[in-house]
């Protein structure tokens, strides 16, 4: 963000280690669990009671990432028949380093519904649908254990995308799964969610990215994600050694990175491995320092509209950590009004922070040839570039122009493993929301199937996800975090 | 990695030279430097201490350098209005940063060339490869002052401590008066001759015939030049923002030579000569902390940082203000010669030329010396004048006047400024097809008549 507020800075390091990610612990963060009081007082007690009689919102405590915890608790359910369904279910199973083609998830893997049992996740491998008619055993075996659905728990559809050439009834049966998912998302309780990869055909049920997709969804890290299908377009990418750094060995740039979003994004990823470039504006360079020191980065004081932020960018990655893997472009501003109140100045402002930076620094880099081995650049859009939302003309048109940008920019990456992808948070907890007016943010905030905003970390770790190596065939997605909004797709 | 970072534990020095000879020396270099906005005393800093100051600045260096952790050679700094609970004041500011623990730090004092003295002596250490890197830095807090106890209620004090009997204690508090109870605030005042700096440095002006006119037009060029560079982002990899300012709050650049004629003297009021010491052409009371990193070519490249500039060498001075003729102010006008002399150069080979300014005065009284036959030749012992600095040469960037002047602080402020801008100057150069050394002289004047200069070389 590129507001001039100050902040104390987040945090120092007291260990070898980054110190915790702000906003991963909404319990132990005073800053975050006075943000949502609603959701707190709704937990136990009388007001439980009295929430449930009158039938208000009652949003769940969701399930976040803890370095070392399981990947799903407790037993994961694969329905679906065929031999890309066994190949799944056979991989989740296998143990780690088991051979073949991927290290195995050593998940305790059940084929057919068992009476009783409290299932983690349940994955529907629906890659092999033919005709309509062919959704009913898996959708109503599912049917008969989601009420056993743990709290957080998991669905995940894998399936493959309808495409103009197919035969008809493949086509409606591969569409089907869309309407079925967003439906059953909405349907699922206690912080569980429902969301799908979307493999594109001629690409294995097995390549990295659908099994990094996979990983993300069934995870706590994929929290705030609801809803949401994600295609997987080619099998590039790659696995990582260890699923919990898998950014070990990366340079990553964060624009934006002083406070908020861009602060927890520079944790997430430091805590997945990479080193952090922190960027932001020369004023809030007091803040920037901190999130710097917090993660053992290097702090870089630099405004992105500046003609030469992409060369200084690229020399201060190169010079201190000798190279430039992932570029995040997170800063961004507001300037909110209805169109016929705006000024010229509001309207390049936002779209000068929000897009035109992004696409120059960008485009530096690509021409100085500094992005060599699998790239991500991951830009942030927003919900209001999907859905619209009024007073935000500019805002919109920006967040929107990212998705675009990322869209024709993975083209580009590929030649060298690369991708660009885009991250599209709703409501989201922040400094800059917690100016908006409280009961229009009380509102706000439940408008979502999750019912409740999310924390700057759950797009964190959405960013990180896109930028791990495993994302190489996620080409120019974006991919929402906003707990299945109800505006927009 | 560097060897001293990885071999033996804290304190042990196992073989630890990485290209110096021992016994020998090899160049010191400027790495990068960080400092806070400086504040008007009272403003923004008011609640902040000496060790606050200095723990952030410390901090944003780190940030700015990826120093997270690392046991850097160590670290010297100082302060001038100290409290005495702060007898280890970096040490402590080491230990409250983002540095490893293990990092060793001493404190300096020099009055106002506090902060010069401790990037010479740190680059002397490494030019003798006794550290591969080091960390000098100056903080003060005019807000945040000590205040003192009377002597005698303060020895009272000690004596009741003493006394073993009830007797005793009534004796020594029968002693006190209600006068003694009054605190002594701390003041800028020449122990040996009760005068103030500013009085001082009047005198020096009325010596040296100094105008108003003159005063105040390097006042305003000074605010001129810090804002401009400001506005180019000079400061970018130079400061980091402290409790919210972001810029240098005694900074004026719209100011204007009207302005500054319209403020009354403040200085000099008691002497025959008319007095043109105003607010304006002298520094304010100021807090801030400043620091600079050093280090050998071989940490630099282990931590892919780039030299800026080299600390070739120094000369301190001092001049017996008391019974002598010369200004409390004036040291510098010897040291420098002296240093010069030994490098066989003279001030035209200098491309940047860095003054203090403590009062406007300050600085073209000591022009005014260089450009003298009569102080050339009696008091330097030189054939002539020893010479005149081009007015596009001296403080380039502005300096104290503009920027403000927390005592222990300015050297660090003035030699990361000018380092940065001989590394730049260089690389312009060399971009051009051309290259010849760029060099860089510091000087700082400080209380009880001493002065430090020190030699840069852009690397």
């Amino acid at each position: 963000m590129t507001t001039t507020t100050p902040r104390p800075a987040l945090h120092r390091p007291a260990t070898d280690r980054p110190g915790p990610v702000p906003g991963s612990d909404p319990g132990s963060d005073p800053a975050l669990t006075s943000a949502d009081a609603y959701l707190r007082l709704v937990q136990a007690g009388p007001a439980a009671a009295v929430a449930r009689r009158l039938g208000l919102p009652r949003p769940p405590v969701l399930r976040r990432h803890v370095p070392g915890a399981p990947l799903v608790e407790g037993p994961v359910l694969v329905l679906g028949r065929g031999a890309e369904a066994d190949a799944l279910a056979g991989l989740l199973a296998a143990a780690p380093a088991a051979g073949g083609r991927a290290d195995g998830w050593d998940l305790d893997v059940h084929r057919h519904p068992t009476e009783g049992l409290r299932y983690g996740a349940v994955v529907l491998a629906l890659t092999g649908l033919e005709h309509p008619g062919d959704l009913a055993d898996p959708v109503l075996a599912l049917a008969g254990v989601l009420r056993r659905l743990a709290p957080a728990g998991r669905v995940v559809t894998v399936s493959r995308p309808a495409r103009a050439g197919d035969p008809p009834a493949r086509a409606a049966a591969r569409q089907a799964v869309d309407g079925f998912l967003r439906s059953l998302a909405k349907e699922l309780r206690g912080g569980a969610t429902g969301n799908g990869v979307v493999v594109a055909d001629g690409v294995d049920v097995l390549a990295p990215a659908v099994l990094g997709t996979l990983r993300f969804l069934l995870s706590a890290r994929s929290a705030f994600v609801d809803g949401q299908l994600l295609p997987v377009d080619s099998g590039a990418g790659t696995l990582p050694a260890d699923p919990e750094r898998p950014l070990e060995g990366r340079v990553a740039v964060v624009t934006g990175a002083a406070r908020g979003i861009g602060a927890a994004i520079a944790s997430v990823l430091a805590r997945d491995g990479a080193r952090v470039v922190a960027v932001d504006v020369p004023a809030a360079g007091e803040a920037l320092a901190g999130v710097a020191n917090g993660v053992r980065g290097t702090a870089l004081a630099l405004d992105v509209t500046s003609r030469d932020a992409g060369r200084r960018i690229l020399e201060h990655a190169l010079a201190r950590h000798g190279h430039l893997d992932v570029v995040v472009h997170n800063a961004g501003i507001t300037r909110d009004k209805l169109l016929a109140n705006t000024t010229p100045d509001r309207w390049a402002s936002v779209l000068a922070v929000n897009v035109e930076a992004p696409l120059r620094i960008t485009e530096h880099l690509l021409a100085a040839g500094a992005l060599t081995d699998a790239p991500r650049v991951v830009a942030l859009a927003s919900t209001s570039g999907i859905a619209g939302n009024r007073g935000q003309t500019g805002y919109a048109a920006s967040k929107a122009a990212v998705m675009g940008m990322v869209a024709a920019t993975a083209p580009l990456l590929a030649a060298v493993g690369g991708t660009a992808n885009a991250v599209a948070p709703g409501f989201v907890e922040t400094e800059m929301t917690a100016r908006i007016p409280a009961l229009t943010r009380q509102v706000a905030r439940r408008l979502n199937t999750l019912q409740q905003g999310g924390l700057p970390v759950d797009v964190a770790e959405a960013v990180a996800f896109l930028a791990s190596p495993a994302a190489g065939g996620i080409l120019g997605q974006t991919l929402r975090v906003c707990g299945q909004s109800m505006v927009g797709r | 990695m560097t060897p001293s970072s990885t071999l033996g534990d804290p304190g042990t020095r196992v073989g630890d030279h990485s290209g110096a000879v021992p016994g020998g020396t090899r160049p010191a270099y400027v790495l990068g430097g960080n400092r806070t906005p400086f504040a008007r005393a009272g403003g923004r800093y008011a609640h902040a201490s000496n060790l606050d100051l200095l723990t952030a600045a410390l901090d944003g260096l780190v940030a700015r350098h990826g120093l997270q952790g690392e046991r850097v050679g160590e670290v010297a700094a100082g302060a001038v209005l100290k409290h005495s609970r702060d007898f280890n004041l970096t040490r402590e500011a080491v230990l409250g940063s983002a540095l490893s623990a293990t990092t060793p730090a001493y404190d300096v004092q020099q009055a106002c060339a506090t902060g010069l003295e401790a990037v010479v002596g740190l680059a002397n250490k490494i030019r003798l490869g006794q550290l591969e890197s080091a960390v000098a830095g100056g903080v003060d807090s005019a807000s945040d002052a000590p205040v003192a106890l009377n002597d005698r209620l303060r020895r009272a004090l000690l004596d009741l401590r003493r006394a073993r009997t009830p007797q005793a204690r009534l004796a020594v508090l029968a002693r006190l008066r209600p006068g003694d109870l009054a605190p002594e605030a701390p003041t800028a005042g020449e122990p040996r001759t009760g005068l103030s700096m500013g009085e001082h440095q009047a005198i020096t002006t009325a010596q040296w015939g100094i105008t108003r006119a003159a005063q105040d037009e390097l006042a305003l060029r000074s605010h001129q030049r810090l804002g401009a560079a400001w506005d180019a982002g000079v400061f970018d990899d130079l400061v980091t923002p402290y409790r919210g300012l972001v810029r240098d709050a005694n900074l004026r650049a719209d100011t204007s030579l009207e302005k500054l004629a319209a403020l009354k003297p403040v200085f000099g009021r008691g002497l025959d000569a008319p007095a043109t010491m105003t607010a304006g052409n002298s520094t304010p009371l100021t807090d801030g902390a400043s620091t600079v990193l050093l280090g050998s070519r071989e940490w630099a490249a282990e931590h892919g940082l780039t030299p800026w500039a080299a600390v070739v060498d120094a000369e301190v001075a001092a001049v017996d203000f008391v019974h002598g003729e010369d200004g409390l102010l004036l040291a510098p006008a010897f040291a420098v010669p002296r240093l010069l002399a030994r490098h066989g150069l003279a001030l035209e080979d200098l491309d940047l030329v860095e003054i203090h300014e403590a009062f406007a005065a300050t600085v073209l009284c000591t022009l005014a010396a260089w450009e003298s036959e009569t102080f050339g030749r009696e008091r330097l012992g030189l054939d002539g004048a020893f010479g005149t600095v081009k007015e596009d040469r001296l403080n380039v960037h502005g300096s104290s006047l503009a920027a403000g002047h927390p005592f222990a602080a300015t050297g660090g402020r003035v030699v990361a400024t000018v380092a940065q801008e001989l590394h730049r100057r260089r690389a312009e150069l060399r971009a051009a097809g051309e290259d010849r050394p760029v060099r860089a002289l510091v000087s700082v004047c400080a209380a009880g008549g001493l002065g430090v200069a020190a030699l840069l070389e852009a690397a």
